[in-house]
């Protein structure tokens, strides 16, 4: 590669790189988009197909709501303290991981290794609050294979909560990942796809608390 | 930047900042930060607004449930904008590309099954009468 021949011959795409290359979008205009975005732009489908398997989800717990086959309905069971403190958690949870992305923008590992532990930890009391709450739904004798209702309810909230739990599992590899490998560029790049996954999660339970758990507990006589 | 190294082709696939981008503004940590600070502060308050829909009587009470869901989408548009940093820059034009087509899937999915079921139902005899023409 020591030949100037070479290395002076590029295609005329990339002849004016400099100016280009500060319009790369993506758009064949200007050269290859930065890495950074092609990696997030896939995991962003990735997501967006996710989003779609739960929202055949919510299709199947809106159509089956009223199912309750003379077993307990929504606004029986669901306690809006316990949703309300998950929520929290949560929330405080994709919070405490977009900080961790500053800190790894930073290079900062004591910072980044702190906030992905909070982001952890409270990811782990929401799952903890979750299974308890699922287990005390069980032992009234509300499991899912009491009626169409609950079965719909089980599956819709508990995919989401063992999306959380791999979440959580991932960002375990990431906590690991960081103290061996450091800051290496495809190290940030699967942290990068882990924080989409995390706040997308948060998203997905905005949908759970506002439309499964708020408009359940309404009285019966307002829902449509 | 030697004019070299500016030609060599591909040279820039897998960097990931731009070497010639700093002309655009970089927001500084501090910004960085107050942007989260915002996104939480309005994710928090719509939170707020939303358990409270549930019990006040402030709201047109038949409403609740339509409140409840434009709360809901609401705070979604938050995250995104927020903590997923959604935004109309051109680097961004196919990640908008992608989420329109999701919405459009999503919409279609539950409103179309909803719509759907709904029309069954109503076409449907009640169970029992069901029940005595199968006998």
């Amino acid at each position: 590669m020591s030949t100037p021949a070479l290395r002076l011959a590029p295609h005329p795409s990339f002849a004016r790189s400099d100016l280009a290359q500060r319009e790369a979008s993506g758009h064949g205009i200007g050269g290859p988009a930065p890495k950074r975005i092609i990696v997030g732009y896939g995991f962003w489908i990735f997501l967006l197909s996710d989003v779609i398997m739960f929202s055949g989800f919510f299709a199947a717990y809106a159509v089956l709501f009223k199912n309750t086959a003379g077993g307990p309905s929504a606004h029986d069971l669901f306690d809006l303290r316990n949703t309300a403190v998950e929520t929290a958690c949560l929330l405080a949870s994709s919070f405490a991981c977009g900080m961790a992305s500053l800190a790894v923008g930073e290079r900062n590992l004591k910072w980044t290794q702190l906030a992905l532990l909070v982001t952890g930890l409270l990811g782990l009391a929401f799952i903890v609050l979750e299974i308890r709450e699922f287990a005390g739904f069980i032992a009234r004798g509300a499991g899912p294979s009491r009626s169409a209702f609950l079965s719909s309810f089980f599956t819709l909230v508990g995919c989401h909560g063992v999306h959380v739990s791999a979440g959580l599992l991932w960002l375990g590899t990431m906590i690991a990942q960081f103290y061996a490998k450091g800051f290496r560029q495809d190290i940030r790049h699967r942290f990068l796809c882990f924080s989409l996954f995390w706040h997308a999660l948060d998203i997905i339970w905005v949908a759970i608390f506002s439309l499964v758990y708020l408009v359940g507990t309404l009285p019966p006589e307002l829902l449509p | 930047m030697s004019e070299h190294h500016d030609f060599e082709a591909g040279s820039y696939v897998g960097v990931d900042r731009v070497p010639s981008q700093p002309q655009r503004e970089e927001r500084t940590l501090k910004q960085e930060v107050l942007g989260y600070l915002v996104g939480l502060a309005l994710a928090a308050a719509l939170t707020i607004v939303s358990f409270w829909a549930v019990e006040t009587h402030e709201i047109y009470r038949p409403g609740a449930a339509v409140a409840l869901l434009v709360l809901a989408v609401a705070q979604m548009g938050i995250h995104l904008i927020f903590f997923l940093h959604i935004t109309t820059a051109p680097d961004n034009a196919n990640n908008i590309l992608a989420l329109a087509f999701g919405v459009l899937i999503v919409c279609l999915v539950v409103f179309g099954s909803l719509w759907v079921m709904s029309h069954l139902n109503h076409a449907m005899l009640p169970m029992d009468q069901l029940m005595q023409r199968q006998s």
